[in-house]
Parts: structure tokens; sequence; C-alpha cells
């Protein structure tokens, strides 16, 4: 069985209907990619597996029980743990601060305040500095640090890419591992079409609110998620 | 001699509004609201340790220990009730629905308790003071100041010290990232809306000590309260209990000077003051 089971879900903003039946799987210990252009509804694919989007019809199943009538707050204490797009630290908090905050539900597990330090060396560094003050990529790497400190089952990573310079983004993801190492499992939103696909094992293509395209990371063609992506006509 | 008089009175008054504006303070800064009914539940608190006393004897002192936790209930309960329904919304409907409850609660205090003026008598201790050199500093006053510092600093513990404190500053900063971290801000509301209406329950019994009280009272407690925020600076507990003392010397001080003048003047000219001024306050953060 999945760990994660998004069958058929609708998801709306108001009168905006951002997912249509959208129908997905990931499996236990895997790291599985959602890519697609502006609104197709990757965002709010991760917002509806989170509960901070509600879904109208459809079922997201976590380890088997149905998160329908599961608030936000509880889904975080059951494993699910998102690092939200823009990040969202908390800024009159300092550094150390915002990752404690992280582990409020103090989920047992590997990930303690000294392992997001052993990976994430720069944030040590600044342990006791106000959030508000740090760079984009300092911040980001708050934002998974933070998220890591509940000990997630499963791990939401929304674009993490976002704004950040390349090198910055490849010293990010170059955490994966580690993180997979620990057993969790990993969805990954990402416009960046290569680090996602580099970094997962299943992938799926999102295109106005449904999947166009999935399968394994490794063996999609580049015409065939360049179709699925921009959904033009394609004859293989 | 009658100017250092009058200005430790002022800091020692400054304690009793400080102790009025913490709940007020602690509202807005986690969850950006502004209970207008905050002066009513302090005359209330008043009769209720009256009640207390007339009833079971003894002195007011003891009904703060029954009374803090029942107004840590009121909190609750008007969270769940009322300001649940006022939290991220349109100001406007703060207002309307505060001042609809400052009504009801003045109202039902005049249907139960008449509107007669009561006070809580302590005794010999409300006239007691020691002399420092020339200088007289009542007890009772001395023991209101030490009281609020101590609520000020516990509180100040709390936030910055435990977990559900650091939960209540992430939630004051994002309450939807807050949920992402497992935070139930409902939850963080209800406890500081418990944790606001136990002081100013503390504050009303304190102040019903010194001077006698009415039903109507309410809105003239939340001008010194609302005023000592302001001085101090949103969202800032030390800068509430910098403002109490600013807006306790004003008053003391503005008296000593003009003495056919009304105390309470000399506090309204210094807020509008630091309105006009320095509009975030003393101690204010600039984006406030």
């Amino acid at each position: 069985m999945a760990l994660l089971e998004i069958d058929a879900v609708d998801a709306f903003y108001g009168d905006f209907q951002a997912l249509f039946g959208l129908t997905l799987a990931v499996d236990e210990g895997h790291a599985v990619a959602v890519i697609g252009a502006n609104g197709a509804g990757k965002s709010t694919l991760l917002k509806a597996v989170a509960g901070s989007v509600p879904t109208r019809s459809g079922c997201v199943r976590f380890d088997g029980t149905n998160l329908a009538d599961v608030l936000s707050h509880r889904r975080v204490a059951a494993g699910i743990s998102l690092v939200p797009e823009g990040r969202r630290i908390f800024n009159s908090l300092s550094v150390e601060e915002n990752l404690r905050v992280g582990a409020f539900c103090e989920r047992p597990g590997p990930w303690t305040l000294p392992k997001v330090y052993e990976n994430f060396p720069m944030l040590e560094r600044l342990a006791k500095r106000s959030a508000a003050k740090l760079s984009g990529g300092e911040q980001q790497a708050l934002a998974i640090g933070r998220a890591l400190m509940n000990n997630p089952r499963l791990l939401l990573l929304d674009e993490v890419s976002l704004g950040l310079a390349p090198a910055i983004v490849k010293s990010l993801y170059a955490v994966l591992p580690n993180i997979r190492q620990e057993g969790t499992t990993v969805l990954i939103v990402e416009q960046d079409v290569n680090q996602a696909l580099a970094a997962s094992d299943m992938a799926y293509c999102l295109l106005e609110g449904k999947v166009s395209l999935s399968g394994r990371a490794s063996e999609l063609s580049r015409a065939a998620i360049s179709a699925a992506y921009f959904g033009s006509e394609v004859h293989t | 001699m009658n100017w250092i008089q009058a200005a430790i009175s002022g800091v020692l008054l400054g304690g009793l509004y400080a102790l009025y504006a913490t709940g007020l303070s602690l509202s807005f800064g986690v969850m950006r609201l502004i209970n207008l009914a905050h002066g009513d539940l302090a005359v209330m608190a008043a009769f209720l340790s009256s009640t207390l006393v007339l009833s079971f004897g003894g002195s007011p002192f003891w009904t703060i220990l029954v009374l803090m936790p029942v107004g840590f209930g009121v909190g609750v309960l008007l969270q769940k009730v009322v300001f649940d329904r006022l939290v991220g919304v349109d100001p406007a409907f703060q207002i309307v629905a505060t001042f609809g409850l400052s009504i009801v609660i003045q109202n039902a205090l005049l249907k139960v308790y008449t509107a007669d003026r009561r006070a809580l008598d302590i005794g010999p201790l409300k006239t007691k003071a020691f002399k420092i050199a020339e200088v007289s500093i009542g007890l009772f006053p001395l023991l209101r100041f030490v009281v609020a510092v101590l609520v000020l600093v516990s509180l100040s513990l709390f936030l910055g010290r435990t977990s559900t404190g650091r939960a209540f500053r992430a939630t004051s900063d994002d309450p939807e990232a807050a949920r992402l971290m497992g935070i139930n801000s409902r939850a963080i509301y209800m406890i500081a809306s418990g944790i606001a209406v136990s002081t100013v329950f503390l504050a009303g019994i304190f102040s019903g000590a010194q001077t006698n009280f009415a039903s109507s009272d309410g809105p003239g407690l939340l001008i010194f309260a609302f005023e000592a925020v302001i001085i101090g600076g949103l969202g800032s507990l030390w800068g509430t209990l910098a403002g109490g003392i600013a807006l306790g010397l004003a008053q003391t001080l503005g008296a000593e000077q003009f003495t056919d003048w009304p105390a309470q003047l000399f506090g309204h000219v210094l807020f509008l003051i630091v309105l006009a001024v320095r509009p975030n306050g003393l101690f204010g953060r600039a984006e406030a």
C-alpha cells in the first residue's frame, strides 16, 4: 500500500478550481517529483495534502487513513511536513527558535537540532540570529531544517529552488539523500525539471490540474515531458 | 521634595495601568484583537470579589486565588463564543462585537449590582506607608506595582522560554505557517484570551481595593489600558510596563504642577503627543 494516495481529488480556491480529479500515489521510502508549468496545480496539490486547501471530492489517504476530517495541525502530528512556498520563516524568532518550533509535536526520530546543524552547517553559525536577517538560501535551508525537526514520514517540498542561485539550489538538494536515508518519503514540487527528475524515483507531470504524464523519473523522454508540460500534441 | 513624591506615586500608579494593559497588549500581539470590553471585565472582577467577600468573609486578597482561574475560564469561553469569529477578519467587526460585549457586561452588572458604588475593603493596608527620607511610599501601591512587574516577568519568561511561548510568537508572526508546524492556533488564541482576562481580573481587584467602583466604570478603565499599550508600543510587553509608568507619571507630575486640573488630563495629553510624534510607541517595532 502506498504511503500517500490521492484519489480523484478536486480542489478549489474559492470558485476557482485548481485540481480536476487528480490521482497519484507515493510509495513509502520513495522520492516523487511533481513537475508542471505555473498554475498547473502543483502547489495546490501539496496544500491539499497538508490541509491548508480543502478538497471537495475525491480522497486523500495517508498511511491508509482518510484525511478529509483531519485538521492541518493534526496532519503534522501524524507525520506530514510541508516546506511551504515562500519559506514562511517566523521572522521575530531566532534561527534556533524556528527549528525548535518545528519540533512542536515532539515526534520521535533521528532529526534533532545537532543533526539539522550537521546537514546545514550555515544554520549553526547563525543559530542566535534573527531569522528575518537571513539570505534567501539560508531561509530555505532553515525552512527545510524546521520541517525535518518534526521527523516527518512524508516531507513535502514546495519550489525549493525558487529565486535561488543554482549553486545554492545544488547544495540544498545535496541534503536530500541524507533525508531519504532515514526512510523519509519525499514529494518534490519543482519548476526546475532537471533538478526534480535527478532527485526522484517517480515523476508526475501536471497540466491544468490533471496528471498529464507519469513514470519512472529515469525513463521519461525529453519529448514526452515537453509535450506533457506544455500540453502540445505529441506522437511517440 | 514634592516632585520626588509625585514621581514615586506616578511610577507606582503606572504598575496598575500596566496590569490593566497586559491582557490588551497580549491579545493584540498574538491575534491582532482589540477587546473593547476589557475594562468592563475588570469591573466585573471587582464586583465578583466583593460578592465573595460578603458571602464568605475575609480579605479581598484570597478571592484573587479563585477569580484568576475563573477569569482564565471566562477568557477561554469568550474566545470560543465571540473572539474566534473576529480574528483575521475586518477590524470593524472587532470594534462592533466587543463594543456590544462591553454594553452587555455593563448592563448585566447594573442589573445584578444596581448603580451603587462599591469598594473592596483591605483594612489598614490601604493607608499604611513608610518613609524614606521625607518621601512617603504607600505599602499597597508598592505591593500592586511589585505584583504587576511579577506578572509581566512571568509572562515574558513564558513567551521567551517555553515551547508554548514560542508557539505564541510563531502564531503571532504567521498563523498559517504555525499550523504547518502542528500548532493549533485556535488553542493558542484560547490560552491568550484566558491569560488576558485572568490578568485584567487581577487588575480589577487591585483597583477596586484602592478606589470604589460602579457598573459603568469599564470604558474609563479601558482608556487607561489602551493608552498604556499605545504609549509603550503595540505588542511589546516591556513597552506596556513602560507605557503604564509613563501614563502614571504624566498624571501625578501634571497634577503636581497644575493643581486645578484633573490628573487624568495629563495622561491623555501624553497619549496624544506620543500618537502624533511616535505612533509606534516608545518601544514599538517600526513595522507594527
